[in-house]
């Protein structure tokens, strides 16, 4: 099936999300849509999928013009979406949730269960989906549920399949996975159209991709294109990918993790004998396939879960269970993982939340009284110093862009004194713009002298930034090495080899291939 | 969906509580707080439409009016009459009551010199609505404030009853049992009132901080438990029980232990109003102006990121739920010293369940609860005389409080009928549902 949209242009208000977009995906084909957050590219997904009418243009099917009501009209004409938020029911089996909508019933009236399973298994056992019928969705894996929707768009008979920042939430392993099964979708003559702010990834899948800016279309290169070129296209600017910084100076050890083990309430163990260091004035990059315990490890740093054995001590001073308030006064700028869950108030503003956690000491409060003089004013200064886009310092922050939260967050823990910064996937959903910035305010740290821990799932982040890389393997470190090293080095500690010497120096790499690593 | 839903989402879960300018003056936040959003219109609108099926309610259960729309088709005109004059009657008869009777104004023009009407009371008389609207409010602005605290550091306490009790105990127990110099003793007494609801509230708070307990099964059961303590105090002679009486009634609390009076003895508005309208503004400024009330309102919104940020969230549990015990506590006290002078076993009311729906109708701020507590106040002032004047039931307040809620608490409800757009979704029935996954 042909699938062609000409002139769409949607606006909301005077804002113009999508202005004369034109784009056409042939049967078998990738294509994908490449922009930064807010560029219009999930309106115009919504427009094509019914959820939205377009205020012009047309939407053509095998060259004859259609219209989208609603999404149940799209899914007729063989369209089918993978949302980035699944649509699924946790307590229903794979079977129940594709199933839901379109149930099968015998001439009885009961539901067709065993038919639904059958479909299921035959379609993933097609295209290499691997997913089990009869799995209830709440126990199963993020990359699984995915599959599960696209079973779901697949048994509505998708002709055209699109995925919306479909690897936002998949490790790399299992984005890898991800890429097979749309190579053999496509195959099977499928579209597919592939929503997506990261580079490599639309060079590694697409067969041609558009690129977002504002609205509107800016142009279209094949897969083979540059980083550089697409990066320029999506931010309407040059932009640096990778800082540029200067070889490291690391001073004296100012965080010390000796034999650290961290367990949860059940008694898990996510850490297990941790032991590193970080000297002042240097990046240690913590890479690791996400869940391997690099969010209980930071966690336990910031006396956010308790330490069950070992020691973290700070320019000598022990920490090991300290409260984070103290830790925090000791000096330690913490960058969390999930920043609207755990780094922000969202419904609070902007200025509030640049002193979230440093109002009840001077110059913001005196005693028990807050000083809103000084909050308002430290609010302006950072918003400018940091580039905070907000129509006001009192707007909430929820209302901003994740890169704008960020940098309020940034912002707030850079600009208090601190000793070291242990930032947690510090990029993680930003655009190309959002990430530049963020990575030079954390090598600027860096050459100011504080020790800096960065954790990390994505690699290219870790070799952008770290001048030391540690790997974590199941809540152990498996071994030291030099950002000189290959990926696929990397890639092998990430998938648990042992280390025999786990100095600091880089060890011989040994050539390996392993899937995923690259990412 | 993602990109318009993910950045309209927050923006249209934020709620306005937090958006005052940080150099508001209070006169300028309680402007924008009756201009601002969407849930404050929703507020009046479901307060007005309260009044209209109040008022039909009322009009269409009497047997007058429902006599005359048997022969409605003989005199159409006298059974819309009859109707009209029904509810109105009450709704005049009630304002009456409560804020102002113009009959009152005529007798005092008919006195020989204004100085006699003074001494006569007739110049009270005319203030007398006003100072029984206030009385009523009293005890539901400070038991309203009790929920409210709470709310905002995100927890729910439907305690205010136990604590009011525990007030209550204490207030009374030391304004009969000992003796102490006129103004020491009234202050005492105020202070007794604080501790003794800010025991129970302590109680809550810990055994939240300390074993996970839910607030609200707690508080729930503490009412129970302070129910039937107060009962047993009041059984036993040698506990609290009055000399020489078989009721479960203590004695009275010594004259100097009673709240002053504010405007001469023919009126009934005592410094007990005082006392909620400065617990209103300090809890204002607590919220709004300090450290502690900045933990507060984080934990409240957000206690994970506050947790990260340094606070220490059980112990701010414990810290709110202490002050908000407090607050029923005095609002207990305000009882038994302004204006009952005794406790008996049912001296706590229904104070402590009708702070809830205050606190819900005030948005759970400040400023809003003393409104709203007025609201209330007036409409239990005026409810003796709309019986005696109109013959309607005095629980016909109840059921007008009882709508205007259920309306306030269904905001979609309100603007569909009014054709109001969603633009600020959240607002009034979230208070309900954040009270119960907090």
């Amino acid at each position: 099936m042909e699938l062609e949209l000409k002139g769409i242009t949607k606006r909301f208000g005077s804002l113009v999300a999508n202005d004369r977009i034109d784009l056409s995906v042939g049967p078998g084909q990738v294509h994908a849509l490449l922009g930064e957050n807010g560029a219009g590219k999930t309106t115009l997904m919504n427009v094509l999928y019914g959820l939205l009418q377009p205020d012009e243009g047309e939407i053509l099917l095998d060259n004859k013009a259609v219209r989208f009501g609603s999404p149940k009209d799209a899914i007729a004409a063989g369209i089918g979406m993978v949302h980035q938020h699944f649509m699924l029911v946790p307590v229903f089996t794979v079977a129940e949730n594709v199933t839901l909508g379109i149930e099968e019933t015998r001439r009885s009236g009961l539901l067709d269960r065993r038919r639904t399973r059958k479909d299921v298994r035959e379609l993933s056992r097609r295209y290499g989906l691997e997913v089990d019928p009869d799995a209830l969705v709440e126990n199963l894996p993020v990359g699984i549920q995915q599959r599960v929707e696209i079973v779901k768009a697949l048994v509505r008979e998708a002709t055209v399949l699109i995925l919306d920042e479909p690897t936002a939430v998949l490790t790399p392993a299992e984005t890898e996975d991800l890429f097979r099964i749309i190579r053999q979708l496509k195959e099977g003559g499928r579209s597919i159209v592939f929503i997506s702010h990261k580079l490599k990834e639309v060079q590694a899948i697409a067969d041609t991709i558009t690129v977002l800016r504002r609205g509107k279309v800016v142009g279209q290169r094949p897969p083979g294109t540059t980083e550089d070129e697409l990066a320029s296209l999506m931010v309407g600017r040059d932009v640096q990918l990778r800082v540029s910084k200067e070889a490291a100076k690391p001073g004296d050890v100012v965080l010390d993790v000796a034999d650290l083990t961290v367990a949860d309430e059940t008694g898990r163990i996510w850490v297990n004998g941790a032991s590193f260091q970080v000297r002042a004035g240097e990046i240690l990059g913590m890479a690791g396939v996400q869940g391997n315990g690099q969010t209980e490890l930071c966690e336990a740093l910031m006396g956010l879960r308790p330490t069950a054995s070992g020691q973290v001590t700070l320019n000598g001073r022990d920490l090991t269970h300290a409260t984070p308030r103290q830790r925090l006064h000791a000096g330690v700028a913490y960058v969390p993982e999930d920043r609207q869950e755990d780094g922000l108030v969202g419904e609070f503003s902007v200025a509030d939340n640049m002193v979230l956690d440093t109002y009840d000491r001077p110059p913001y409060a005196s005693g028990i009284k807050l000083n809103l003089d000084a909050i308002a004013s430290n609010a302006a200064e950072r918003v400018q110093e940091f580039d905070v886009r907000t129509t006001s310092a009192q707007a909430p922050v929820g209302t901003l862009s994740g890169g704008n939260q960020q940098k309020v967050i940034l912002a707030r823990e850079i600009g208090r004194e601190h000793k070291v910064l242990v930032a947690s996937q510090p990029t993680r959903g930003l655009d190309v713009g959002s990430i530049e910035f963020v990575h030079r305010r954390i090598v600027e740290q860096r050459d100011k002298g504080v020790a800096v821990l960065i954790v990390s799932a994505e690699l290219d982040e870790i070799y952008a930034l770290a001048d030391r890389i540690a790997v974590m393997y199941e809540g152990k470190i498996t071994g030291f090495r030099s950002p000189t090293v290959p990926a696929e080095e990397l890639g092998l500690l990430m998938a648990g080899a042992t280390d025999q010497d786990p100095g600091p120096e880089p060890t011989p790499s040994a050539p390996t291939a392993i899937p995923g690593a690259g990412q | 969906m993602s990109d318009q839903a993910s950045s309209s989402g927050p923006a249209a879960a934020a709620k306005k509580e937090d958006e005052q300018e940080p150099h508001a003056s209070f006169g300028q936040s309680l402007r924008d707080s009756i201009l601002e959003g969407h849930t404050v219109t929703i507020i009046i609108l479901a307060i007005f439409t309260g009044f209209v099926v109040g008022g039909l309610l009322n009009a269409f259960t009497n047997t007058t009016v429902l006599h005359a729309w048997g022969n409605f088709f003989s005199a159409p005109g006298h059974a819309i009459a009859a109707a009209w004059d029904t509810a109105v009657g009450a709704y005049v008869a009630m304002f009456e009551g409560s804020i102002f009777n113009p009959h009152t104004v005529a007798a005092l023009f008919q006195q020989a010199s204004f100085a006699t009407a003074v001494h006569d009371g007739y110049l009270s008389a005319v203030f007398n609505p006003l100072s029984e609207t206030c009385v009523q409010a009293t005890p539901l602005i400070l038991a309203g404030l009790a929920v409210a605290l709470p709310y905002q550091a995100g927890l729910f306490n439907i305690g205010a009853e136990g604590q009011l009790i525990g007030g209550m105990i204490l207030a009374t127990y030391l304004g009969y049992g000992v003796s102490l110099p006129f103004f020491v003793h009234v202050v005492v007494c105020v202070i007794g009132g604080f501790v003794g609801g800010a025991a129970i509230g302590w109680l809550v708070g810990e055994l939240k901080a300390r074993t996970g307990a839910h607030e609200v099964v707690v508080t729930i059961m503490m009412n129970y438990i302070m129910i039937y303590f107060l009962a047993y105090l009041l059984s036993f002679g040698y506990l609290m029980q009055a000399p020489h009486t078989s009721n479960e009634i203590t004695s009275p609390i010594a004259g100097d232990a009673h709240l002053p009076l504010l405007f001469g003895s023919h009126l009934r508005i005592n410094a007990g109003f005082l006392i909620a309208l400065a617990c209103a503004a300090g809890i204002w400024w607590l919220l709004n102006r300090t450290t502690t009330g900045f933990e507060f309102r984080s934990i409240g919104k957000n206690p994970s990121a506050a947790r990260v940020a340094g606070m220490n969230v059980e112990r701010n549990w414990v810290l709110v739920m202490l002050i908000a015990g407090g607050l029923a506590g005095l609002s207990g006290g305000t009882v038994i010293q302004g204006t009952d002078f005794t406790l008996n076993f049912q001296s706590y009311g229904t104070y402590g369940i009708t702070a809830i729906t205050v606190a819900l109708l005030g948005l759970g701020r400040p400023l809003g609860v003393v409104l709203a507590g007025l609201l209330f106040g007036a409409l239990d002032a005026g409810a003796p005389l709309m019986q005696a004047a109109t013959g309607t039931p005095v629980s016909m307040v109840q059921v007008l409080q009882a709508v205007i809620v259920l309306f306030v608490a269904a905001p979609p409800l309100i603007r569909t009928m009014y054709r109001l757009r969603a633009t600020r979704a959240g607002g009034v029935g979230e208070v309900m549902s954040k009270g119960w996954n907090g």
